[in-house]
C-alpha cells in the first residue's frame, strides 16, 4: 500500500498533476498561492513547509511526477468518460443503478452516501436523461482550494482525495463543491461490522470516520493494478469508461479506445464547464437511446444500502 | 452634537461624584445582580449540556445535513463577530475624529467588542465535526483557505481589541487602586494594583499612553474591516450563485457595524438604568448613536439594492431559484421582516423627531438586531439551499441542541459583561473628566474673549468700525 506522503506532491497538496486544461494567464490557484505568500510574509504562525515550498525548496514538479504510486514510469492521469446514450438508469434491469450499488458494496458506503449518484434530469422536449455523477475530480478543485488543513488534496495523478485522519469537519469543502458530491459523517456511520477490519487508506476510505467528509475516491488503487472502478465494472450497459489521459487510452471492460478521438467524435462535455473547475469526468450526450430507453420513461429504482447488520451506535440520516 | 453637559459646578465635586457613581458597582452588589447572574449561568450550563450530547453523538444531533451543512452555529458566528465591530467604530473612529461626546460610551463599546469576539470565535469550533483536531489548523494550516484568513484576522482583532480596551483602562484602574481602599475585597485591591502597572499619572506616562492609544486606534480600524471581509469570504470564495458577489465584503462590514451600534444602544440603556448613569450618558448620546444607526440604515438599504436588484434583474442560473425563494418563497417572511423591520422601521423611528427618543431607539435597536440575525440566517441557509444538481431543495430545521447552544452564547455574552461591570469602571472616568475640563476651559476662554471684545468696543468704538468694509456700517 502507498502512504499518503508519497501520494501528495506537496504538503499543502495543491500542486496536483499538470492540469492539461490550463492555458497561460494566472489561474485561481496561482492567485491564491501568491496571496498566500503575502499573508505568510506577515503572519507569525509557523508555516515553514509552506514557506519553504514557495521559496523553491520543495520537491520539483519532475520529482513529484515520479511518485505516481509505483515510483517509476509515466505519471498516470486518471479520467472517466460516461456515455449517457447508454445509461438508462438501470430501468432495463429493474434494479437501482448498478454503478451506485457496486460502489456502495465496494466501499462499505453508508446510507445515505451515493458516491456515484444517478440523477434524473429533464431535457428539452419533455423527457429525461440519467446522469451518473461521481466526484468530478476537478483539476482546479474548489474543495481543495478552501480546505484549511489540506485534508482534501489533489494527487499528481489528478485525483482529489480526502484524508479522514486529518479532516477537522468544518465542511467548507461541501459549501465549495458545485456538484454536491461531498458527504459528511454526521454521526457514527451505519456501516457493516466487517468494514471495521479494513485498513484505512486515503485511496480507499474504509471505515468511515465520524465527523469527517467523504466522497468518491476515483479508485486509482484499483486502476493501478489493472482493475476498473466498481462503478465501471458493474454497469450492465458498459456506459462508463475509465482510463489514463497520459496514455490516451480508456476502457469500459468491453472495448479499448483512444480517449482524445472518442471525446472529439462524440461531442463530449463536462458538467458546469463554465465554472472553470476542469473536471476529469467527461460526458457524452444522450438519454439511454443506444440501449433502447425512451426519454419519456421516467424514474428509477431508489438506491439501497444492503447492510443488514450495522456496527454498534450507528445511526442513519438523510441528505 | 456637542451640547451634552452644561451644568456649571465646582469641578472637584463634579468629578468626585462621577467617581463615586462609576466605582460604586465595583464595591456594592445587589441581590438582583446575583439572580441575573444565576439565571445566565443556568442557561450557559444548559448549553454546555446540549453541546456534550453533540460531542457524544456527533453533529447528527443538529438539523444540519449534507445539503444545508451550515446552520445556527455559523449564523451566530457571523452575528457575534458582527456585533464586535461596534466597539471599534464607536471608539476608534470617533476617537480619530476627535468627537468629544464619545467619552462615556467608549468603554462599553470596547468591552462589547472583546466579549462578542470571544463568543463569536467559539462558534466555528462548536460547529466542527472534529473539535479534537483543532490543532490541525496550526500544524497543517494552509494560507490558501479562507478559514485560515479568519483564524488570523480574528485572533489579531481579538488581541488588538484587548490591548485597545486595556490601555484607556490603566488610569481608571490606578484610580480604583488609590480610591477604593478597604471598601474593595483584598483580592480586588491586589488585582487593581497589579493591573494598573504602576500608573501614577505623571506627564511622561500620559504622553506614552497617548502615543499607544493613538497607534492602536489607527491600527484597529483596518483590522476590524479585514475581519468581516474575510468572514464574508467563507461564503464569497465558493462557487455558489447567491454568494457570488464582489460587494459581499463591504456588505458584511456595513451589516456588522449596523448591528453593533444597535447592540451598544441596548447594552448602554441597561447599564445606564441599573447603575444610574443618567447624568453622564445623556439623551443626546443616544440621539447621536441613533444618527449613526440612521446613516447605516441608508448604507444597508443601498447594499441590499445592489445585491438583489442585480440578481433579480438577470435571474442568471441558480439566481432565479434564489430570488424566488427570498421574494415570494418560503423565506419571504424572514426576508421582508429583515428589509422592513430590520431597516425601514428603525430608519423611520430615527427620522421622526417624535420617536427619536430613548424608548424609540431601544425599539429600533431590537428590531435591527433581530433583522440582522435573520439576514445572516437568510445568507447562510438560503445560499446553501439552492439545488446544485437535479434534486429537490432540502430544508433546515434547527434542533433543540442548536437553539440551546445559541441561547448559551447569548447568555454567556451577558454573563461576561456582568462579571466585567464588577471589575472595571463602565465609564472611562479620566476621559470624561478630561473632556469636561476641556469644555470648561473652552467656555472660560470664550467668556473672557467676549468680555475683552465688549471692553474694547466700549473704550475704542472707532477701532471697531475701522475694520469694516469701506465704512459701510457707518453709512447705514
Amino acid at each position: 500500500m502507498l502512504n499518503r506522503r508519497k501520494l501528495q506532491a506537496t504538503p499543502s497538496g495543491d500542486a496536483g498533476g499538470k492540469p492539461e486544461e490550463k492555458k497561460g494567464g494566472v489561474s485561481r490557484r496561482d492567485f491564491l498561492k501568491w496571496s498566500g505568500a503575502g499573508a505568510a510574509a506577515v503572519a507569525v504562525v509557523p508555516q515553514f513547509r509552506f514557506v519553504s515550498r514557495l521559496l523553491g525548496n520543495g520537491r520539483s514538479e519532475a520529482e513529484s511526477a515520479n511518485t505516481n504510486g509505483n515510483g517509476k514510469g509515466r505519471l498516470r492521469r486518471w479520467s472517466m468518460i460516461i456515455d449517457l446514450s447508454r445509461c438508462d438508469g438501470c430501468q432495463s434491469q429493474g434494479t437501482p443503478p448498478k454503478c451506485t450499488e457496486a460502489c456502495i458494496e465496494g466501499h462499505y458506503a453508508s446510507e445515505p452516501m451515493e458516491w456515484i449518484q444517478v440523477y434524473e434530469k429533464e431535457i428539452h422536449g419533455g423527457g429525461t436523461q440519467f446522469i451518473p455523477t461521481p466526484c468530478q475530480q476537478c483539476q482546479n478543485a474548489p474543495c481543495v482550494n478552501v480546505c484549511p488543513v489540506g485534508a482534501t488534496f489533489s494527487t499528481p495523478e489528478g485525483v482529489v482525495l480526502i484524508d479522514q485522519e486529518r479532516c477537522i469537519g468544518c465542511r467548507i469543502c461541501m459549501a465549495a463543491c458545485p456538484y454536491d458530491r461531498r458527504f459528511f459523517n454526521w454521526g457514527q456511520a451505519p456501516i457493516p461490522p466487517q468494514a471495521q477490519f479494513v485498513e484505512y487508506h486515503v485511496e480507499h476510505q474504509v471505515p468511515a470516520k465520524k465527523g469527517t467528509v467523504m466522497k468518491c475516491d476515483f479508485c486509482p488503487d484499483m486502476a493501478r493494478v489493472g482493475k476498473l472502478p466498481y462503478c465501471a465494472q458493474a454497469c450492465p450497459n458498459s456506459a462508463i469508461y475509465y482510463g489514463d489521459l497520459e496514455e490516451d487510452i480508456a476502457t469500459n471492460g468491453a472495448e479499448v479506445l483512444k480517449i482524445s478521438k472518442f471525446l472529439s467524435d462524440n461531442q463530449a462535455y463536462q458538467q458546469k464547464e463554465d465554472l472553470g473547475t476542469h473536471p476529469r469526468v467527461y460526458y457524452l450526450p444522450g438519454h439511454g437511446e443506444a440501449v433502447g430507453r425512451s426519454p419519456y420513461t421516467h424514474g428509477r429504482k431508489p438506491t439501497r444500502w444492503p447492510w443488514i447488520e450495522k456496527i454498534k451506535g450507528a445511526k442513519t440520516w438523510s441528505r | 452634537m456637542e451640547q451634552i453637559d452644561t451644568v456649571v459646578e465646582e469641578p472637584a465635586s463634579w468629578s468626585r461624584r462621577l467617581e463615586r457613581r462609576v466605582m460604586n458597582p465595583l464595591i456594592k452588589t445587589g441581590q438582583g445582580y446575583w439572580i441575573i447572574v444565576a439565571l445566565l449561568a443556568l442557561v450557559v450550563a444548559w448549553g454546555v449540556y446540549a453541546y456534550s450530547t453533540q460531542l457524544r453523538d456527533g453533529l447528527i444531533v443538529t438539523g444540519m445535513r449534507d445539503r444545508i451543512q451550515w446552520g445556527i452555529y455559523i449564523i451566530s458566528f457571523v452575528f457575534f463577530i458582527g456585533i464586535s465591530h461596534a466597539g471599534t467604530l464607536i471608539s476608534a473612529i470617533l476617537r480619530v475624529a476627535k468627537a468629544g461626546w464619545r467619552t462615556p460610551v467608549t468603554r462599553i463599546a470596547e468591552f462589547i467588542t472583546v466579549v462578542a469576539l470571544s463568543i463569536g470565535g467559539l462558534m466555528p469550533i462548536i460547529d466542527l465535526g472534529r473539535p479534537d483536531r483543532i490543532h490541525h489548523m496550526f500544524i497543517f494550516g494552509r494560507w490558501q483557505s479562507p478559514i485560515l484568513w479568519d483564524l488570523l484576522s480574528i485572533t489579531t482583532y481579538l488581541t488588538g481589541s484587548i490591548i485597545y480596551l486595556y490601555l484607556p483602562l490603566i488610569p481608571d484602574l490606578a484610580r480604583c487602586r488609590d480610591r477604593l481602599g478597604n471598601e474593595a475585597h483584598p483580592w480586588k485591591r491586589a488585582f487593581y494594583r497589579l493591573a494598573s502597572v504602576g500608573w501614577q499619572g505623571t506627564e511622561k506616562q500620559h504622553k506614552y499612553l497617548r502615543i499607544a492609544m493613538g497607534c492602536m486606534m489607527v491600527l484597529i480600524i483596518p483590522v476590524a474591516v479585514s475581519v468581516h471581509t474575510v468572514v464574508s469570504w467563507i461564503f464569497g470564495m465558493t462557487l455558489r450563485e447567491p454568494w457570488n458577489s464582489t460587494v459581499f465584503g463591504a456588505y458584511f462590514v456595513a451589516g456588522a457595524i449596523y448591528s453593533g451600534i444597535a447592540t451598544i444602544i441596548i447594552i448602554m440603556v441597561i447599564l445606564r438604568r441599573v447603575y444610574h448613569l443618567e447624568e453622564y450618558i445623556t439623551r443626546q448620546h443616544f440621539i447621536n448613536l441613533g444618527y449613526m444607526l440612521g446613516a447605516f440604515v441608508l448604507i444597508m438599504l443601498y447594499f441590499n439594492v445592489l445585491e438583489y436588484v442585480t440578481t433579480g434583474y438577470k435571474l442568471a442560473g441558480e439566481g432565479r431559484f434564489h430570488f424566488q425563494q427570498l421574494m415570494t418563497g418560503p423565506f419571504a417572511p424572514a426576508f421582508w421582516f429583515y428589509i422592513l423591520g430590520g431597516m425601514v422601521v428603525p430608519g423611520l423611528i430615527i427620522l421622526n423627531p417624535g420617536t427619536r427618543t430613548i424608548p424609540g431607539l431601544i425599539v429600533a435597536s431590537i428590531f435591527v438586531d433581530i433583522g440582522m440575525w435573520l439576514e445572516r440566517f437568510i445568507i447562510v441557509v438560503t445560499g446553501l439551499r439552492v439545488p446544485l444538481m437535479p434534486y429537490a431543495a432540502s430544508w433546515y430545521t434547527p434542533t433543540w441542541v442548536e437553539w440551546s447552544v445559541m441561547a448559551a452564547a447569548f447568555a454567556g455574552f451577558g454573563l461576561i459583561i456582568a462579571v466585567f461591570v464588577k471589575l472595571f469602571p463602565v465609564i472611562s472616568i479620566w476621559e470624561v473628566e478630561e473632556h469636561r475640563e476641556h469644555q470648561e476651559a473652552v467656555r472660560v476662554a470664550e467668556q473672557s474673549l467676549q468680555r475683552l471684545r465688549e471692553e474694547a468696543a466700549v473704550t475704542q468704538p472707532a477701532s471697531r468700525t475701522a475694520f469694516t468694509w469701506e465704512g459701510r456700517h457707518e453709512s447705514s
